[in-house]
């Protein structure tokens, strides 16, 4: 009984959802103040800046991933309905769409196979086990959609979130200079380069840069999560390392 | 917006159902777009309260993987044992892929524009 009433309160706050949806959506929502107070520099990517603020929290009051996540589910379901909204961008951009389906189709078989055999090919030459290089083949898609291809073929679901998030990051961060760079200026090309390389994390990037690069970002992140889904099993197979 | 949100669930639902069903490799969500993309293209045109609810759980895409990107907590160990290999499939990889992939479609763009360039200058002779 030598508890203090504020201590009190945070053990009954803490065994609630409501605490955790809450420090999910306020430390978002600083990120993306900072975001916008550095005038949208790729580098404060609101994401990455959430997440550790979010994991400083949670480290500093010895909260497990488990608990935090029953508040944060709530946001996480909300991937689901979000990707099936992906549709209306889409069909705004129809038009433009059937014109392109060719190069499309050719950038889209080709992006899925270089971000596959690349992370493979880099994580086994610098050593890593079956299970990471398993975890990280699918780091270009979608998050549900990786988790579920990882599960299938041996890798561990969990890890697989973070490395996709990670790649969405890293593809945020880099992607319009990288671009750039190559003297690429098409909101069709900057689109669904974004969408291959780094999923929903890259739509949100190309969404803030114009609408028509997030149409095309948002198409060629479901189109490669149905391409990796079909063309993964093969090819771990391939190279020995699906389980069974 | 109730409405369309109920459904934009329901196209989440079907897919999640026909997944199940057929043990396709895909994920439901994603099936459940082209449900969405199909019922658009059936109807000639966006609905505008269904248009406004895609926006709006669209504008904040970017908070619905921050829960996800936490997990990286549960991962310590593994990462930091494997860190160089991981780093640079992370880095270098994504960074080889976003060239691949912009200059494979920007080549494909060029060429099919040559190719009709040559087309319409040879039916011009």
């Amino acid at each position: 009984m030598t508890e203090t009433p504020l201590a009190e309160i945070w053990v009954y706050l803490a065994a609630s959802p409501l605490l955790w949806l809450s420090a999910t959506l306020v430390c978002y929502l600083l990120a993306d103040r900072l975001y916008r107070f550095g005038r949208g520099s790729p580098l404060l990517n609101p994401v990455a800046i959430a997440v550790a603020l979010l994991i400083g929290i949670l480290v500093i009051t010895d909260t497990p991933y488990a608990v935090y996540f029953d508040g944060a589910q709530f946001v996480h379901f909300l991937l689901g309905p979000a990707t099936v909204s992906l549709a209306i961008p889409l069909y705004r951009q129809r038009e433009r769409l059937g014109a392109l389906a060719l190069p499309i189709g050719a950038a889209l078989l080709v992006g899925v196979l270089t971000a596959s055999l690349s992370a493979i090919g880099l994580a086994a030459w610098l050593g890593a086990d079956v299970a990471t290089l398993v975890s990280l083949a699918p780091k270009s898609v979608t998050a549900p959609v990786a988790m579920g291809i990882s599960e299938k073929l041996g890798g561990i679901p969990s890890l697989t979130a973070v490395l996709v998030v990670s790649t969405g990051i890293v593809g945020a961060v880099f992607g319009t200079a990288v671009l750039r760079l190559l003297r690429i200026r098409d909101d069709a090309v900057k689109g669904i380069t974004m969408g291959v390389t780094s999923h929903g994390i890259g739509t949100a990037r190309a969404f803030q840069v114009s609408p028509a690069m997030g149409a095309f970002s948002g198409l060629a992140m479901a189109l490669s999560a149905f391409l990796t889904a079909a063309l993964l099993p093969s090819l771990l197979n391939w190279l020995g390392l699906a389980r069974g | 917006m109730l409405q369309a949100l109920t459904l934009i669930l329901i196209c989440q639902l079907v897919g999640e159902t026909v997944v199940l069903l057929t043990g396709l490799p895909i994920p439901g969500p994603v099936l459940g777009m082209l449900v969405l993309l199909g019922w658009l293209f059936l109807r000639g045109g966006i609905p505008e309260n269904v248009g406004r609810t895609a926006d709006a759980l669209l504008a904040h895409f970017s908070l619905l993987f921050v829960p996800a990107g936490v997990g990286v907590m549960l991962h310590w160990e593994r990462i930091q044992g494997q860190w160089r290999a991981i780093a640079a499939a992370l880095l270098a990889g994504t960074l080889i892929t976003l060239a691949v992939t912009a200059l494979t479609m920007a080549g494909a763009q060029r060429l099919l524009a040559a190719r009709k360039g040559r087309v319409r200058g040879e039916a011009d002779d």
